[in-house]
């Protein structure tokens, strides 16, 4: 018996652009003419032939794109497969066609076992019922017996901690108490593959973990799961296995979580790993503080152009910009991120004692940064610039489109010789020990 | 050779046990009923659901049910009874008006609320996968209460004009009026159906429903007798698969009417068609219609 329960087979998904008019009906009818003569439809951007990214016809002003092209996969049973990628690169519409909302253009999808899908919380709850016939309800929605439902009330009433109201209508609620319930209906349907859009993102921080834990649980009990999440920290806290999509098609699949989780956090931005930044032109225009260029330079004042670095040198981080105006009140610094985009820490120019400030003056001015070895792990790295008028206005916005570099770092992490790779955590500093 | 092949293929298919296989859109004729079966529970907690909602926060309550055929059939007979003076075949007003609209209801409600089905369930389906017939079919049987109901009163109004002495008598005819309502179920649901799945993509059969609905009780008899038309237009009124289903109910009940039985079988033929129509059309159109709604 083979322990594939899902396989996905050249999954296309086209839909057609822009609003439905009496203009539409033209085009369908010639689609319709088009099929009823058993030739190709003419609208579709699928070739009928033999269907590959290559025969995809050019579309210039044909209104119809592909949501998913070309996509095959696979899950094995007991998998818990984090489905990632940026908003629009298909995963909502991979899910669609999964819980068979929608069904695919072209390819096909097999499934062994019963398949739970929720794709948002509280489907079908009905407002003037109470929180007992909703549970009901929105069980039996989801593929429930009544029986079943029967046997699990109490543990989903106490699940969403609302005992108190579970007589009372459901608009009554707070939007928590909704949201509670929701998912303790379907975090107790007990199926063979669960399938979960982006739903964890209500609810208080309290009770995400609980529901990360149920969904620990459900994975641990050997279903398989399905599980799309802009939370990194969950996906990787949780799934065995990834897959990115970028604009319909996988962009990189595997069980090395870590690194597909890594890969999307940079390809989100558009420079891609660069460790030098230079302005193209006229952004991040202002009166102030004009940033011209970002770079990395050794202790010997080279600048580096090529990573990974090694970890047992400083490395001087640069700004170059042009001061327009000067003020008293300018803060120009840096923020460090690792590639979970967490914020590791950040520093300034006016961060020391005020004697130890480099000067600013008008015109082109550098600053720059000592980051002492041994500070970081092995990893990649955002250097992210930020800039402001301290306490009156901010020049770049932290954590937008900000100027960033990219760091990576790799071997040099101790001269020990019993250290010799990557340690868990954010920082891998070589302290001192002595007696 | 063909053999060792035959038991190659035998292993994949014991080995490849898919629960099930999603592809593009499938073949005209492969409707699913007893995944309907299923999901029955689905379909008596949408039931109930429809039916609760319907009168929270109401002070009468289920009581509501009865104001419209009360009211309307008070109407009718001030209007087309008393005014338009038109003929009864010589029974109680109020009671032959009644008959007709409580049975007209019915159908009415089961048509106008399951042609709108893929349009304000969107939401719901768009999230989550059911058999989307539990809908349409939920609904016919949430009306069943309310005709029930309906039903009652008319038969409270029989009883009072039968005690009084009116020239009414109920026929062995009056057992048939599952099978009517059977029938008009199928039909209500069948056309329902239909327009909902036309309606996905072009919305302009909406706004028909609205009007034809009304239009259409005014080409059945229900504020006038079978009686009253005149015979080169018979014809037109065996077309109207409803206008037989209100006579025959009109004639089981009140003992006044014409029931042909080749209109009845015609309107049963016809039933039958529109509702397998609408069944082939609901489930092709059910599986890609969230793109177009």
């Amino acid at each position: 018996m083979s322990d594939v329960v899902i396989s996905v087979e050249n999954l296309y998904k086209e839909y057609r652009l822009g609003t439905i008019s009496h203009g539409t009906l033209h085009r369908d009818l010639q689609s319709w003419w088009a099929r009823m003569r058993g030739k190709e439809d003419p609208n579709s951007i699928i070739s009928a032939v033999q269907p590959s990214i290559h025969n995809v016809r050019a579309s210039g002003n044909n209104p119809h794109m592909l949501a998913l092209n070309d996509v095959s996969f696979e899950v094995k049973k007991g998998d818990v497969l984090g489905i990632i990628g940026r908003n629009g690169a298909g995963k909502s519409t991979l899910l669609k066609i999964l819980s068979e909302v929608t069904s695919p253009t072209k390819g096909q999808v097999k499934i062994k076992g019963r398949v739970a899908s929720l794709l948002e919380v509280g489907t079908g709850f009905h407002p003037e019922l109470t929180g007992r016939e909703n549970i009901y309800l929105n069980g039996a929605i989801l593929g429930m017996k009544r029986k079943e439902i029967g046997i699990k009330f109490d543990e989903i009433v106490a699940f969403a901690e609302i005992e108190k109201f579970i007589d009372t209508p459901v608009k009554r609620y707070s939007s928590g108490m909704y949201v509670r319930l929701a998912f303790a209906v379907a975090a107790h349907l007990d199926p063979e593959i669960l399938i979960i859009d982006e739903v964890l993102a209500v609810g208080d921080a309290q009770f995400q973990k609980k529901c990360l834990g149920k969904m620990g649980d459900v994975a641990a009990g050997g279903r398989t799961v399905l599980f799309v999440s802009h939370n990194m920290g969950a996906i990787e806290q949780l799934c065995s296995s990834a897959l990115l999509l970028a604009k319909g098609c996988i962009a990189k699949a595997g069980s090395d979580v870590r690194s597909i989780i890594s890969e999307y956090s940079f390809s989100t931005n558009s420079t891609d790993f660069a460790p030098v930044w230079e302005n193209s032109g006229a952004d991040y225009d202002n009166n102030y503080f004009v940033p011209m260029k970002l770079f990395f330079s050794d202790c010997r004042g080279n600048e580096i152009i090529t990573m990974p670095c090694r970890n047992d040198e400083d490395l001087w981080i640069n700004i170059v910009g042009n001061v327009k105006q000067l003020d008293p009140a300018l803060y120009i610094g840096i923020g460090v991120f690792n590639d979970m985009e967490v914020y590791l820490f950040g520093s300034a120019f006016v961060d020391g004692h005020p004697d130890t400030w480099p000067r600013v003056s008008l015109g082109e001015n550098v600053m720059r940064c000592r980051l002492p070895k041994h500070t970081l792990n092995e990893g990649i790295y955002k250097i992210e610039m930020h800039g402001s008028l301290l306490r009156k206005k901010v020049l770049f916005v932290p954590g937008m489109n900000n100027p960033k570099i990219f760091l990576e770092i790799k071997g040099g992490l101790s001269e020990s010789p019993l250290w010799l790779d990557k340690r868990m955590g954010f920082f891998a500093p070589v302290l001192e020990w002595t007696n | 050779m063909k053999a060792a092949e035959l038991k190659d293929q035998m292993k994949t298919v014991q080995d490849e046990q898919w629960t099930k296989v999603i592809g593009p859109k499938s073949g005209w004729f492969d409707v699913n009923l007893s995944s309907l079966w299923n999901y029955r529970d689905l379909i008596l907690l949408f039931v109930k659901r429809d039916f609760i909602a319907f009168y929270k926060q109401t002070i009468l309550g289920p009581l509501w049910f009865l104001v419209q055929p009360l009211f309307t059939a008070v109407v009718f007979t001030v209007i087309f009874g008393r005014i338009a003076k038109i003929s009864t075949d010589g029974l109680p007003q109020v009671l032959f008006y009644m008959c007709g609209i409580v049975i007209w209801n019915y159908f009415a409600d089961c048509l106008n609320k399951t042609s709108d089905t893929f349009v304000s369930n969107a939401g719901i389906f768009g999230k989550v996968y059911f058999p989307r017939l539990t809908v349409p079919v939920s609904i016919v049987i949430t009306n069943l209460i309310t005709f029930a109901i309906q039903f009652m009163l008319f038969l409270l109004f029989w009883t009072y004009f039968y005690l009084g002495g009116a020239a009414i008598k109920v026929s062995l005819w009056s057992l048939l009026i599952p099978l009517l309502l059977v029938q008009m179920a199928a039909l209500g649901l069948g056309l329902g159906i239909l327009i909902s799945s036309l309606t996905t993509k072009y919305r302009d059969l909406r706004y028909v429903v609205g009007f034809g609905v009304q239009l259409w009780m005014y080409a059945t008899p229900i504020v006038y007798p079978m009686s009253q038309i005149p015979d080169k237009w018979q014809w037109m009124y065996a077309m109207n698969p409803m206008a037989a289903v209100v006579e025959s109910a009109r004639f089981a009940f009140l003992g006044a009417g014409s029931v042909r039985l080749w209109n009845l079988g015609l309107s049963f033929a016809m039933t039958g068609f529109i509702l397998l129509a609408g069944l082939v059309l609901f489930h092709r159109i059910e599986k890609t219609f969230m793109d177009t709604v």
